[in-house]
This record gives C-alpha cells, sequence and structure tokens, in this order.
C-alpha cells in the first residue's frame, strides 16, 4: 500500500503552451485523482461588451486566443448576422470558408510539434513547425496578419484575395502538403510514437458523450459529429464527411487530427475551384436586436457563442464556450489512473488553449 | 437562417427530471449560461443531438438565486456549475466537484452581477503634452 | 513495426541551408500587404477627426485647433480601419514592425 503524494502541474511547466494547474494526487507513480483548477488568464473579456460596441467586439473577440483567432472572429461575425438578418455575400463565405480551413492547418501543425514534444522528440517538434512557417506565410500574405487575422467583419469580409494570389497560395499549399506527408507519416507508423500513444488515455463512446467531449476528442472515440456539418459559411456546398476513428486513445485522436490536416487542404482546393465574383460586404445599418446561439467547428472542437443585443450599440451579453472548456471532464476523467509520465501526452491530447478556456 | 434552434421554458423543480430525459435520449449537454437581465437572471442549459439544438430556459432573481445541480446525470456539468457560481453568485445544490468559489480567482466576488464602473472621461483627450 | 521513421527527414536536412534567418545580422524578409506600423503624410491631412472616431482602441487624438496628429505607439492594433476611413488616404501601414519602445507615450507628426 503506497502512501499518497499531492504533485502540483503547472501553471510554469516545459510542455504546456498555456498556464493551467492540476493537483495530481499520486500513488507511487500511478495518478489516482487529478484536481484542476484554472483563472490563471481570466481577462473578464466577456463583461467588455459593456463598452465597445457590437462592430468593435470583432476586434476584442478575434483576440480570445491567438491560436484559433480567426474561427472566433467568424462566429462572432456570423451569430451578429443572424441576429440581424444580413445576408452576406457569397464570395464573402467562400473566403472565410478558406481562411477558416487556412487556420485549421495551422494550429494543427503546432499541436502535432507539441505533442512531439510532450513525449520528448524535439527534432519533430521542430520539422512540425517549419511547415507550419509555411502556411503562416500564406495567412500573412492574404490578410496582413501572422496569427490575427483581422479579415473578418460584420456583413463580409475587409479583403479579398485577387486570382494570381489565389494560384499561389494553391501552388504553396502542394508542397505544404508533401511536407506534411513525410510529418504524418512518423507520427503514424513510428514504433517509438506509437508506444507512447496507443493505449494510453482511453475514452469509450459513451464516457465521451455524457462527459461532453467535442470536437477530435469526441471524434476520437467513434462518434462522427461536426459543426461544419450544419453547412454555414460555404460549407453546403462543399463535399465535406466528418473524420472518426474508434480506438478511444490519444493515437486515435492524433490520426484525426493528422487526417482533417489532409481533409482542410482539400476543402481549400474544393473552395477555391468554386468560388465566385462579386462583392465582399454589405453595408450594416441598426443595431443588433435579438439572439443566437453561433456554433461553429473549432479546430480543437465545437464553440457556441450566445450573443444577445437589446437595440442598442452595446450587446446585453456575450458568452463564449470555447471547446477546451468542454474537454476539461474529459482530460479529469482521463488522468485517473494514468502513470505519471504519461500526464503530458494526456494534456496536451485534448489540445489545451487555456486562453479560450478562460477568456 | 443556419438552423433551428427551440428554446424551452422549464421550472426549476422540473429541471432535473427533463435532463434525465435528455440523457436517455442521447443528448449531449452543450454549455450552461446565465445571462444578466436588469435584476432577474435567465439561466439557458442546451444540449445537442446530432445538430438538432434543444435549450432549457428560466430566471432567477440576482440576489439568492439557487438551482438543484445536473452533475448527478451529466458530470461534466461541474465545470459550469463552479463557473456560474464563481461568476454570478448562483447556489447550485449537489455539485459532484464543488470548488465552493475557488474555480476562478477574481479581484472581486461575483464580477459579472457588479455593475460596471463608469467609463473613463475621454482619456487622451490632452494627448500630447 | 516501423523503427527509426525519421531518418528519410534527417537525410534529407543534413545537407540543406537552414531555414532560420541570422535576425538581426541579415534582414527580416518583408512580405507585401503585411499590417505593421502605421504612417502618416502630415502634409496631406486635413484633420477631420475621422480616424480618431473609428479607432477601436483609441489610439489616435486629432487636435483640430493646433493642426496636430497624435498617435500612442502602444495601443495601436494595425487593424487598417483608420486607412481604410480616411477621406485624404494620407494614412498607410508600412508593412515594417515599429522600433522598440520602452515608455507610453504619444507620437506627435
Amino acid at each position: 500500500m503506497g502512501s499518497r503524494t499531492i504533485i502540483p502541474f503547472g501553471p510554469q511547466h516545459p510542455v504546456l503552451p498555456e498556464p493551467i494547474h492540476i493537483d495530481l494526487i499520486v500513488e507511487d507513480e500511478k495518478v489516482v485523482e487529478a484536481v484542476p483548477s484554472i483563472g490563471f488568464i481570466h481577462r473578464g473579456l466577456e463583461k467588455l461588451v459593456e463598452k465597445k460596441d457590437y462592430i468593435e467586439y470583432v476586434y476584442v473577440a478575434e483576440r480570445i486566443c491567438g491560436i484559433c483567432s480567426f474561427i472566433h472572429g467568424q462566429t462572432y461575425c456570423q451569430g451578429v448576422e443572424e441576429i440581424m438578418k444580413i445576408e452576406i455575400p457569397t464570395r464573402a463565405k467562400y473566403l472565410r470558408t478558406i481562411w477558416g480551413e487556412l487556420s485549421r492547418i495551422h494550429s494543427h501543425l503546432l499541436w502535432l510539434g507539441l505533442m512531439a514534444d510532450a513525449f520528448g522528440f524535439e527534432s519533430l517538434f521542430m520539422h512540425s513547425w517549419r511547415v507550419r512557417e509555411q502556411v503562416l506565410d500564406l495567412i500573412e500574405a492574404t490578410t496582413g496578419g501572422r496569427v490575427i487575422f483581422g479579415s473578418c467583419k460584420v456583413g463580409g469580409t475587409r479583403r479579398d484575395i485577387p486570382p494570381e494570389q489565389m494560384s499561389w497560395l494553391l501552388a504553396r499549399l502542394e508542397t505544404v502538403e508533401k511536407e506534411m506527408q513525410l510529418i504524418v507519416d512518423i507520427f503514424m507508423n513510428d514504433n517509438s510514437v506509437k508506444h507512447r500513444l496507443c493505449g494510453v488515455g482511453v475514452i469509450s463512446k459513451e464516457d465521451a458523450i455524457v462527459l461532453g467531449a467535442v470536437g477530435p476528442t469526441l471524434r476520437g472515440s467513434g462518434v462522427a459529429d461536426d459543426m461544419r456539418l450544419l453547412k454555414y459559411a460555404a460549407f453546403g456546398d462543399l463535399d465535406f464527411q466528418p473524420i472518426s476513428k474508434t480506438d478511444g486513445d490519444s493515437y486515435s485522436r492524433c490520426a484525426v487530427r493528422c487526417s482533417e490536416l489532409f481533409q482542410s487542404v482539400d476543402l481549400i482546393r474544393q473552395a477555391a475551384a468554386k468560388m465566385p465574383e462579386g462583392e465582399i460586404a454589405v453595408k450594416v445599418t441598426g443595431n443588433p436586436d435579438g439572439e443566437f446561439f453561433s456554433r461553429v467547428e473549432q479546430p480543437r472542437g465545437e464553440v457556441v457563442y450566445y450573443i444577445k443585443g437589446n437595440g442598442t450599440k452595446n450587446l446585453t451579453r456575450f458568452r463564449a464556450r470555447t471547446p477546451t472548456f468542454a474537454n476539461v471532464p474529459p482530460l479529469v476523467k482521463m488522468l485517473a489512473g494514468c502513470e505519471l509520465a504519461d500526464v503530458p501526452v494526456l494534456v496536451l491530447t485534448i489540445d489545451p488553449c487555456i486562453s479560450c478556456t478562460e477568456r | 437562417m443556419i438552423e433551428e434552434q427551440t428554446i424551452i421554458t422549464v421550472m426549476p423543480e422540473t429541471l432535473v427530471a427533463e435532463t434525465r430525459k435528455m440523457r436517455d435520449q442521447g443528448y449531449r449537454l452543450v454549455q450552461i449560461c446565465v445571462t444578466r437581465l436588469g435584476e432577474e437572471l435567465q439561466l439557458d442549459y442546451s444540449f445537442d443531438l446530432n445538430r438538432k439544438f434543444i435549450n432549457f430556459r428560466f430566471m432567477q432573481p440576482k440576489i439568492g438565486a439557487r438551482v438543484p445541480s445536473v452533475s448527478g446525470i451529466y458530470w461534466c456539468a461541474f465545470t459550469y456549475e463552479n463557473e456560474i457560481s464563481d461568476l454570478f453568485g448562483v447556489q447550485v445544490d449537489g455539485n459532484a466537484l464543488d470548488f465552493k468559489g475557488n474555480f476562478y480567482k477574481t479581484a472581486m466576488k461575483h464580477p459579472f452581477i457588479q455593475d460596471a464602473a463608469p467609463a473613463p472621461a475621454a482619456a487622451p483627450a490632452k494627448g500630447g503634452q | 513495426m516501423a523503427f527509426f521513421q525519421m531518418k528519410k527527414m534527417i537525410l534529407a536536412w543534413t545537407f540543406r541551408t537552414p531555414v532560420t534567418t541570422k535576425y538581426p545580422f541579415e534582414p527580416r524578409k518583408i512580405c507585401p500587404g503585411s499590417r505593421g506600423r502605421l504612417d502618416i503624410k502630415i502634409s496631406d491631412c486635413i484633420f477631420c477627426t475621422l480616424c480618431a472616431k473609428r479607432c477601436p482602441t483609441q489610439a489616435l487624438n486629432v487636435d483640430r485647433v493646433n493642426k496636430k496628429w497624435h498617435i500612442d505607439r502602444l495601443r495601436c492594433i494595425s487593424c487598417n480601419c483608420c486607412v481604410e476611413v480616411c477621406p485624404k488616404k494620407c494614412l498607410h501601414l508600412t508593412g515594417d514592425h515599429g522600433i522598440p519602445t520602452v515608455t507610453k507615450d504619444w507620437e506627435t507628426f
């Protein structure tokens, strides 16, 4: 019978991209229980709606998180447009889809790098981020910013991608795709990687639904649910099926994200081929009056924005339930009963984005 | 219109029974959200099954709001219930993992039901001096 | 059972030049269209104050009486709103990032 010790994990830890604190109750190298604690980066962004009007708030919504920044902006604009019954031009919908999928590629490559770092494979971490730099160059050339895109506004988009730039982007995307294939090969087939990922952190299908898992955490356990099936933006015209694996361990979650990389490249190609000419924004007058739950698929899962307006230029309520917030209970369940050395792998397998969680 | 969203009004007494029916049908809990409307709080419990969205709604007073916990049915509700009790002062009875006010470390208690401080008078008025 | 899958990557990159640039000894490659530092052609400015009204972070302050235009560099988020709204098109965002600064003061043009 071992004695129990409490080991604090975080908020400062080399493997964590953002601060989260977990108290691990450990009995001889086996974690018995885990108690999470958040609040290190709570900025009260939801209360800022009282000060900034609904058009300026896009800039705040984009800055909730650095990795999933564009899709936050898109969800906000979509929510306000639904309340005000604004129909944005089709070209703007396609542009938002293309930027959203570029954002997904760069986020998954970032995650692959951090995952490699979590089990000590630093050279693979550096190679994943080297490929990600090329995607960030594409984003900078089309939107002007590497991390915060600043290209979504209520009523459409602020910038256009002219046809020559589009063909340059598709040519560069082919090089990126070949390099991604090399990296994904290592993740999926290398023996040392499989040793660390297979059988670690298993969540069954029923557990995933009751625990409220979203995104690749849910799809890795066999539930093929993806908010892109709601057909927002241009997804109604594109051929898309969610990817899911049935094993429920860290390896299948990794496999889901790796396959989504190539699916996003394919979606960008489809969107570029079908994008029509036209305007990129409509003029917006008036104030939002009404409410809507705006749901979009972020790289980490389903994000739900509850937006409520009452006819003035400041919104009454803006509530963002981000995917990492919903994935914290599965994490706590996974940590119970694991080995101490697996804790960084498990914390990273849900793809934590703590700035999103705490806004 | 992207999707139809059904909003159903429930009473706090029937909340737990209705949530259990949702779980038996296979719905997953999407979020629990509180909105301050003047002197009242509006609580929303959202559920989803294959992109069909259902929302339970009821009102509570701003001070002294009290709801039963659904964490016995959906264990993941503990995060949302801790958040609403830390930020809005809603008392939740029977939370499976109760942090007793320590989930969010904020400078003041229940920040979201405090009134906002008046906006600072145009700060950059005399810029350049 | 695949061992040492990394060998292909290692062999490919042993003889290639590194992708990192030796900044600050080598200049940084600036991407056209990148949103960087705000610049103004003060001779064209008519002091209409539209840019200051549209700025989401209140980083601009325009003095109509004394004909002066002030910017708080640390508040500017390079969002491009002022550039879009200026009637005389005297504002533009250069591709390069700002100079590091240690104090919060207003820069006057």
